[in-house]
């Protein structure tokens, strides 16, 4: 059993009109076990929390904390991160020239576990997570997501998330761009990787699309850099019916902010 | 509510500024140490060598200043120096090259300390050293520059190098090319592939040595010859090498150049097409450090029918001001029906401030071919790259590591000397070691 924490946490980038907060005090807790949806429309800050938790330099903390087991991941670089059991489904993953899929899958998996996995294994557990996703075969000899698809390089994604095993798997927007059928191949992947029961999921969404697939206990809404309303499922089918429209400037929607129990 | 488009970090977007110093839209431009030199001319004449023939009668380098000769059939070949016009660094086979630092390749008699050869050879290959008036020299090469001139009128001694007829020789070749100073000196090299023989050579050039270099290479009927080129020199090293090879009948020939090491390394390749039925491949890996000229220009002369070229060089770069250049010809002949080529090169950058400059270039006189075809890419590894693989756990070392070892071990693994592709792989790793910061 984990727990990653994240409390009051202030986020700014750089840019050219000077530094901007995006992250305003943004609390939440997710355990092993439990999935999370964070829903917001454009420019809620929601990638940002993503990507914060993973460590991208473009993305300052200025305060608050994030820990793993009350380990705290702001001191970690990148990679300790990874290492450290979070792993961050990206939502425009790059094309990496000159290595192939089967070396950086082996090479990272032998960096998150500390060992090379064995190989006749390995090998049969890479086939079979592929075959699962719906990836072609030669793939594994391609270019890591170089000349992929937005759906293949999502895919791509959720097999790294299958193969490595994190405790806590972040999905960036993963449903976008997505057609039904490889949001269902996504989705059942990730579903797959959640029923083995050591992994917290934090799904990050713009549309209410992916939840008929992946099941939310908690949802909480991100406006402008803050949760504004959390609840259960109930509150995904309301955003779905309404939108984010009453979450406007003026709508009349007591805006408190939330408080993580 | 506020709309953020700057939010999200752009992966894959390009940064706001250019990374490879001093490049332009066009993607080249001139070297900029050559500006502002004196333009010269001559008026003397070509002299026409064995090997002159058609393509030394005419001298074509009338275009002007910076302007491309019409074909590179054209081009003006003499074994004499005083045939050449002085450099100015505007013709268009030096624009990229920094002739201030060819520390009088260009300019001085050769007269320096030729680097020492030491031949290690299976049995049955022949090595002798011998004398300027030796037959077999001018047979397969005739220069293509006046740097490449220079050297020949200067060189006292070649080697030669013969893999008899029929002979497949047990293991390979070696040509330990090791500096004696930095005088500017000459070298010359003979390589003959008798009919139906097999071999590897490699030209192994370590050390320090300012020098000009003419290979010669025959690759007779039905042989099957690989002649490795390694530049390990010394950082100091100033090393300008005109590669020449005739392929016979029926031959096959691949070229591997490799470049790691020196100050400014210049290797012009070239192999031309005797007979029908060859076929050429031309690799070539450099890696290019802060402030090192790095420059691969190659010529593919398809002059007969139903010859196969393939040529694919890959380079990574890093540092300061590292540069390389790489331009690739091809000419296909009125006469060279059913030809197939493919060129290829591929540049990563590894960090801010390099410059790759890459020239493909295919002449097509006859419509009558199986294929022709061309590619060029430079592609950077940047923050993003690096962040995508850290975030699976993979270290900045390792990641940084893992890319280039990738990238450039296509290349290596075309040599098949494990012992040499051994000692490439710990090369590579000591060149990305050197930058770890």
């Amino acid at each position: 059993m984990s727990t990653l924490e994240i409390k009051d946490l202030h986020v700014s980038i750089e840019t050219e009109q000077g530094t901007k907060e995006i992250l305003k005090g943004v609390s939440l807790t997710i355990r092993t076990g439990e999935t999370h949806a964070i829903m917001g429309p454009n420019g809620s800050g929601k990638s940002t929390l993503a990507s914060t938790i993973a460590g991208h330099p473009r993305y300052n903390v200025t305060s608050g904390t994030i820990t793993l087991d009350g380990e705290d991941v702001l001191e970690m670089s990148v990679d300790e991160r990874a290492r450290a059991g979070v792993f961050l489904a990206m939502q425009y993953p790059v094309e990496v020239p000159g290595v192939t899929m089967t070396n950086f899958l082996r090479t990272a998996k032998t960096a998150i576990d500390g060992e090379a996995p064995a190989l006749r294994t390995w090998t049969k557990d890479v086939k079979a997570a592929m075959q699962q996703l719906r990836i072609d075969a030669d793939f594994a000899q391609r270019n890591v997501n170089e000349g992929f698809s937005g759906g293949e390089k999502k895919r791509v994604e959720i097999l790294q998330l299958e193969l490595f095993k994190p405790k806590f798997a972040i999905l960036d927007e993963t449903d976008s761009g997505l057609d039904v059928d490889a949001l269902k191949v996504v989705s059942e992947g990730v579903n797959r990787a959640h029923e083995e029961g050591n992994m917290g999921t934090l799904l990050i969404t713009h549309y209410t699309r992916i939840l008929r697939y992946i099941k939310p206990e908690f949802v909480h809404v991100f406006v402008d850099g803050k949760v504004v309303e959390e609840g259960g499922p109930e509150l995904a089918d309301r955003l779905e019916e309404e939108g984010y429209d009453r979450y406007a400037p003026g709508a009349g929607v007591a805006v408190a902010p939330a408080v993580q129990a | 509510m506020t709309d953020i488009t700057t939010e999200k970090a752009r992966i894959g977007a390009p940064s706001a500024q250019p990374f490879i110093n001093g490049f332009t839209e066009e993607g080249e431009n001139l070297s900029p140490v050559n500006t502002g030199t004196n333009t010269s001319t001559t008026s003397e004449q070509p002299s026409a060598g064995p090997l002159a023939g058609a393509s030394a009668k005419s001298h074509s380098h009338g275009g002007g200043v910076g302007i491309p000769d019409s074909s590179r059939a054209g081009r003006l070949t003499s074994y004499k120096v005083a045939d050449f016009k002085p450099l100015n660094g505007l013709e268009e086979d030096w624009r990229f090259t920094p002739l201030k630092r060819l520390r009088g390749l260009h300019t001085e008699v050769l007269n320096g300390a030729a680097p020492v050869v030491n031949v290690t050879a299976p049995s049955g290959v022949v090595v002798e050293t011998v004398g300027r008036d030796d037959k077999r020299i001018g047979q397969a090469a005739i220069p293509e520059d006046l740097v490449s001139a220079n050297a020949w009128e200067n060189f006292s001694e070649a080697t030669v190098v013969t893999v008899p007829a029929e002979l497949q020789a047990e293991s390979e070749v070696s040509v330990l090319i090791n500096g004696a100073g930095e005088a500017p000196s000459a070298q010359h090299i003979v390589i003959v592939a008798e009919r139906f023989s097999k071999a590897v050579v490699v030209l192994d050039h370590q050390g320090s040595a300012v020098v000009s270099e003419n290979v010669e290479i025959i690759v007779e009927d039905g042989a099957e010859l690989t002649v490795v080129s390694l530049q390990e020199w010394a950082d100091n090293a100033v090393h300008a090498s005109s590669q020449q090879a005739k392929i016979g009948r029926d031959a096959k020939f691949k070229h591997i150049v490799v470049s790691l090491g020196g100050d400014l390394v210049r290797v012009t390749p070239s192999t031309r097409f005797t007979a029908p039925g060859a076929d050429v491949e031309m690799f070539g890996l450099y890696f290019a450090d802060a402030g090192q000229h790095l420059e691969q220009r190659l010529f593919v002369d398809h002059a007969v029918a139903n010859c196969k070229s393939r040529v694919l060089y890959k380079g990574a770069l890093q540092g300061r001001n590292a540069h390389s250049v790489w331009v690739g010809d091809v000419l296909i002949r009125k006469e060279a029906e059913g030809t197939d080529t493919y060129e290829a090169n591929r540049n990563l950058v590894l960090t801010d401030g390099a410059r790759a400059d890459s020239v493909p270039n295919l002449e097509i006189e006859t419509g009558l071919i199986e294929g022709a075809g061309h590619a060029s890419a430079t592609g950077r590894f940047d923050d993003e790259h690096l962040f995508y693989l850290m975030a699976r756990g993979i270290p900045e070392k390792v990641a940084r590591r893992l890319v280039v070892r990738g990238f450039l071990n296509e290349i290596i693994q075309q040599i098949k000397v494990p012992a040499i592709e051994d000692r490439l792989t710990a090369a590579v790793e000591r060149e990305l070691a050197a930058t770890d910061n």
